[in-house]
């Protein structure tokens, strides 16, 4: 994993996503979840090359089901983008690069 | 470059064809699609392909298709083929704006779960509606949802919903199932699990903010609506032959999976061949479409021959 990609847990949530002053791109996983494993190395990618512009971090549902659930993920793996602590835009299911970025740029 | 093969698809059938090619030096180019690794990718234990004889569970028997075949030189990229053209050639095959070129092409890219056809349930996907149980049953503890359907699939997803939901409601449209014997037993005496007969769903309903709160049921006899209230509602009415991309350039059946000559994998296209479940509604299993991969790999690799002699 890059060392640009972060995890989040409920006890750092708060003030790494919701307060962030840039966006945010959750990657909502799990272990047992095939095709996160496929988005993983993609999702280390945008973390690179977006360094400087969006903060990139993991959510493990297993582990922080509340937060899943909070915002209605029901499907993972699930990428949630945040802006000034809300849900600016989603991404369902494994998609090809070009497909992120294209949201993530609009947003941004 | 011109390639000497472009595989399209990277289910068992399209990494065998890698791996074959692979060995054979013609250097095979993978296009993953969006879902690398295939339908194998969203199941857990793969129990019936030989040479496991614990079991394997898919995601990871993908991952060891593609170390094989990337070990002898395939190039496998996640990237979804958006355009194809075989009229002239080289062939050509579009990634959004990026364009590839090849002699061959093996179209191995699968089937994937029918959907009923609402717009409710187009919007409602990933938001409460799903095709995959074992990918999403995580998310329903303690809630209810229903299955649609009455095959092997279908009984599969509502016991495995059973780990998750308080209750599994199994919409059919017919009064009875047509899966086998075994997986109905199961079903009928789990008593997590009730059967709602000779009904269909008319309407998803909810929003993407707060998911799925209910489903609107018609009675197929007597057409009598009622709403059934539920947290999720899961797919499992069959599959289709993921053929969107080749229009009517491949002959294809009724059905719409694409025709093969008897005996190889050939389409009515010199040069494009076609494997797995894509062509194939009859068997459907991972060591079928393995095999066809392998079949595709040597048809191709034979007629790339006949391009040298001409």
């Amino acid at each position: 994993m890059s060392e640009n990609v972060k995890e989040f847990t409920s006890a750092n949530f708060n003030t790494e996503v919701l307060e962030s002053e840039t966006p945010v791109l959750v990657d909502f996983w799990a272990e047992w979840c095939g095709p996160c494993r496929v988005i993983a190395p993609v999702v280390d990618e945008i973390a690179t090359e977006y360094s400087q512009k969006v903060k990139v971090g993991k959510l493990n549902v297993d582990n922080e089901n509340q937060i899943a659930s909070q915002f209605g993920v029901r499907s993972i793996p699930a990428l949630l983008i945040f802006k000034n602590g809300t849900v600016a835009n989603q991404i369902v299911g494994a998609v090809p690069k070009n497909k992120i970025t294209e949201i993530l740029d609009s947003v941004i | 470059m011109n390639r000497k093969v472009i595989i399209i698809g990277s289910g068992p059938a399209g990494l065998t064809a890698a791996l074959y090619t692979a060995r054979a030096n013609l250097n095979p180019l993978v296009f993953e699609g969006n879902q690398p690794g295939g339908q194998l990718t969203i199941t857990t234990d793969v129990e019936n392909y030989p040479g496991f004889p614990e079991g394997i569970m898919g995601p990871e028997l993908m991952e060891q298709f593609r170390t094989q075949a990337s070990r002898f030189g395939a190039e496998c990229h996640f990237k979804h083929v958006t355009k194809v053209d075989f009229n002239t050639h080289p062939f050509k095959v579009w990634v959004a704006d990026e364009i590839f070129t090849a002699d061959s092409i093996i179209i191995a890219t699968g089937a994937s779960a029918k959907m009923l056809g609402l717009e409710s349930e187009k919007e409602l996907m990933g938001y409460g509606v799903s095709a995959c149980a074992t990918c999403d049953g995580f998310f329903y503890k303690d809630k209810k949802v229903i299955v649609v359907g009455g095959g092997d699939s279908a009984m599969e997803e509502a016991s495995y919903l059973t780990k998750f939901a308080s209750e599994v409601k199994i919409v059919h449209r017919r009064e009875e199932f047509r899966a086998s014997k075994i997986m109905v037993e199961r079903v009928m005496k789990d008593e997590k699990i009730s059967v709602i007969w000779n009904s269909s769903i008319k309407e998803i309903l909810g929003s993407k903010d707060k998911g799925v709160h209910g489903v609107i049921l018609e009675d197929v006899q007597n057409k009598n609506t009622k709403e059934e209230k539920c947290d999720g509602v899961f797919m499992a009415i069959g599959h289709k032959p993921n053929t969107d991309l080749f229009g009517d350039i491949l002959n294809s059946d009724a059905a719409g999976y694409l025709i093969t000559k008897e005996g190889n994998t050939a389409t009515n296209i010199e040069g494009v061949f076609a494997c797995g479940d894509v062509q194939d509604h009859v068997y459907r299993q991972a060591v079928t479409a393995a095999g066809s991969g392998c079949m595709s790999a040597i048809d191709a690799e034979r007629y790339l021959e006949t391009l040298k002699i001409n």
